[in-house]
């Protein structure tokens, strides 16, 4: 999106460029100032790949080897074996994939609302959604645990679920977009007769395409990674999400097995790294679309 | 009302209501509870009765003002803010500046520079340990290299929230980098060529011409990134137990001890104050970058 509108600017300008504007030019030491730095930022993610099929023994060598002297993939053996990872990996895809729904459905029912329709607490419903924005989790937290445990929800993947399923900032960025959509779509269907509700299942949704696709990754990845609440739901292994396992072995009996510890991390940041790299065009527009005003 | 407006009422409300009766039973309702919780002396033992607790005015807040811990993570959790926010915006104006003025790999820089920003934390931080180790660490055996004996960054007092801190900006500027590049791209070329023509060097140019345009987006970067260091704890959970001697234990760590040792109430109202201290920063950072703002930015468009 940025890409085509710096084109737009640029294009025109080509030929003075060569003429003269010599800040324009990009000079090649930029180019490699660049690529270094990005060399520098993903450092620690080829460390952890190639630590984590090393053998515990290389791993722990001093001084470290770069490249695995021999390679092996026990750490991972042990992790979806002896330790109970597919659960944590399956707990933590139900409850990111639940919630990513969730926020899909609710938030762009209310985004259209806010967006298009008129009713009395309009205003007020608003700001208080937005206003809710900023507010820290930790202020929730207590709370709730106290909520979840009263209606028997602790301990349960639902109780995780619940309280992340109808998020301010979903509300936020499917009403940016829903408000670009032209008014005379809406009218032309309630002059074909079109009930209000049918109005938005029919022809509103089916446009909102890319901000659903931007809103259901941006969900997905803040939830896969999300930390505090599911700390505080789980409390048998069984109901561990990727980050509480691997957070609590690192600091638990598991502490000192480097070649494990990094193998899980792996397995809770490839995922994520995976979806990012193939649907990144969604998420930098949600970025612009929400960030940029 | 007159029947089609109405009927518009109806179907708003409908479509409003599954996500105001979830938010206000998982959100608002909490956030309320919260305070009110912040007032009574509520224990873990309170849990299946949470209206029969006794009110205890200000107590608990009065109680964490005078607290050595409470006042150690507060300042904290500042330290972290001070050192961090200047650092990410910095790294994150550089990049996108650098960035904006290449014409090959843009879309790649972009990406590549983003990466760390879609992981797990707790991940994050577990790689960065290993890192930081004392030894056999990159960062140690890096500088062996160069015949420097590194420090065990972790074990120290006062090495161990600066290195948080670095991961941190590791971790989040590549969010700040994409916002600022976008930002970069609305402001007009023609006005850097004017000042071109008119001898205004590189530095000069970038005081007086993307600095004041982009302070809107400066403003934003810092109130977001500001926000998400105000609430660090993941990095401290996983690479340091908030210590040592609880050197990088912060607020929402603190809270979160409090919730284990099963003091609600004390744990709430902790909540609380930084809550209020994430209204304050939001309010100061609009009132110190926004007023300058409109005279600058108005006078640049021109």
């Amino acid at each position: 999106m940025s890409t085509i509108t710096a084109e737009k600017q640029t294009a025109p300008k080509a030929p003075a460029a060569r003429d003269g504007g010599e800040w324009r030019r990009t000079p090649s030491w930029l180019y490699a100032v660049l690529f270094v730095g990005l060399f520098l930022v993903v450092v620690p993610f080829v460390w952890m790949l190639l630590s984590s099929i090393k053998p515990e023994a290389e791993v722990r060598a001093v001084p470290p080897t770069w490249w695995p002297e021999t390679i092996t993939l026990d750490n991972y053996a042990t992790l979806f074996t002896k330790l109970d990872f597919p659960t944590y990996f399956l707990n933590s895809a139900i409850v990111a994939l639940a919630v990513t729904a969730g926020n899909m459905v609710f938030c762009s029912m209310l985004g259209y609302a806010l967006a298009k329709l008129d009713f009395p607490g309009k205003k007020a419903l608003f700001a208080i959604v937005l206003g809710t924005l900023m507010i820290p989790g930790v202020v929730t937290f207590v709370p709730l645990f106290v909520l979840t445990t009263n209606i028997g929800l602790s301990n349960t993947l639902l109780g995780m679920i619940l309280p992340f399923l109808a998020g301010p900032f979903g509300v936020f960025l499917m009403r940016q977009f829903i408000q670009t959509l032209p008014d005379e779509l809406i009218q032309a269907a309630r002059i074909d007769g079109a009930g209000e509700l049918r109005i938005f299942f029919s022809v509103i949704l089916p446009l909102c395409g890319p901000a659903l696709a931007t809103l259901g990754i941006l969900t997905f990845l803040t939830s896969w990674n999300n930390f505090l609440w599911p700390l505080v739901v789980a409390q048998t292994e069984d109901k561990y999400t990727l980050p509480v396992a691997l957070a609590l072995y690192s600091v638990g009996q598991n502490a000192t097995q480097y070649g494990l510890l990094l193998a899980g991390s792996v397995v809770v940041v490839l995922p994520v790294l995976a979806i990012f790299l193939v649907l990144q065009r969604h998420i930098m527009q949600g970025i612009a679309m929400t960030g940029i005003k | 009302m007159d029947p089609t407006r109405r009927q518009q009422a109806v179907a708003a409300w409908a479509l409003a209501l599954p996500f105001v009766l979830l938010f206000a039973v998982f959100s608002l309702g909490p956030v309320l509870a919260s305070l009110g919780m912040s007032f009574t002396d509520m224990r873990r033992t309170d849990i299946r009765d949470p209206l029969a607790v006794n009110p205890v005015g200000l107590d608990n807040y009065v109680q964490l003002v005078q607290d050595p811990l409470f006042r150690k993570v507060t300042l904290n959790t500042l330290l972290y803010l001070l050192l961090g926010v200047p650092a990410t915006m910095a790294v994150a104006l550089l990049v996108a500046i650098g960035i904006n003025r290449v014409e090959r790999f843009r879309g790649f820089f972009r990406v590549g520079y983003y990466l760390p920003v879609v992981t797990s934390i707790v991940a994050v931080s577990v790689v960065w340990k290993f890192l930081y180790r004392d030894n056999g660490g990159l960062f140690n055996t890096l500088l062996g290299w160069v015949g420097i004996d590194g420090p065990g960054w972790l074990d120290s007092t006062t090495l161990a929230l600066p290195s948080l801190v670095l991961m941190a900006v590791w971790r989040n500027f590549g969010t700040l980098m994409v916002i600022f590049l976008a930002g970069l791209q609305t402001i007009p070329q023609e006005v850097n060529e004017a000042a071109e023509v008119d001898g205004a060097s590189g530095w000069a140019r970038f005081r007086h011409i993307t600095l004041p345009m982009l302070r809107p987006t400066l403003l934003f970067g810092a109130v977001i990134t500001g926000l998400g260091y105000l609430q660090f704890f993941e990095e401290a959970f996983v690479m340091t137990k908030g210590g040592p001697l609880d050197s990088t234990r912060s607020a929402t760590y603190f809270t979160f001890d409090q919730f284990g040792f099963g003091n609600y109430g004390y744990a709430a109202a902790a909540s609380y104050l930084l809550f209020l201290a994430v209204v304050l920063l939001t309010w100061a950072q609009f009132r110190w970058l926004g007023e300058r703002d409109d005279a600058t930015v108005k006078g640049a468009k021109k």
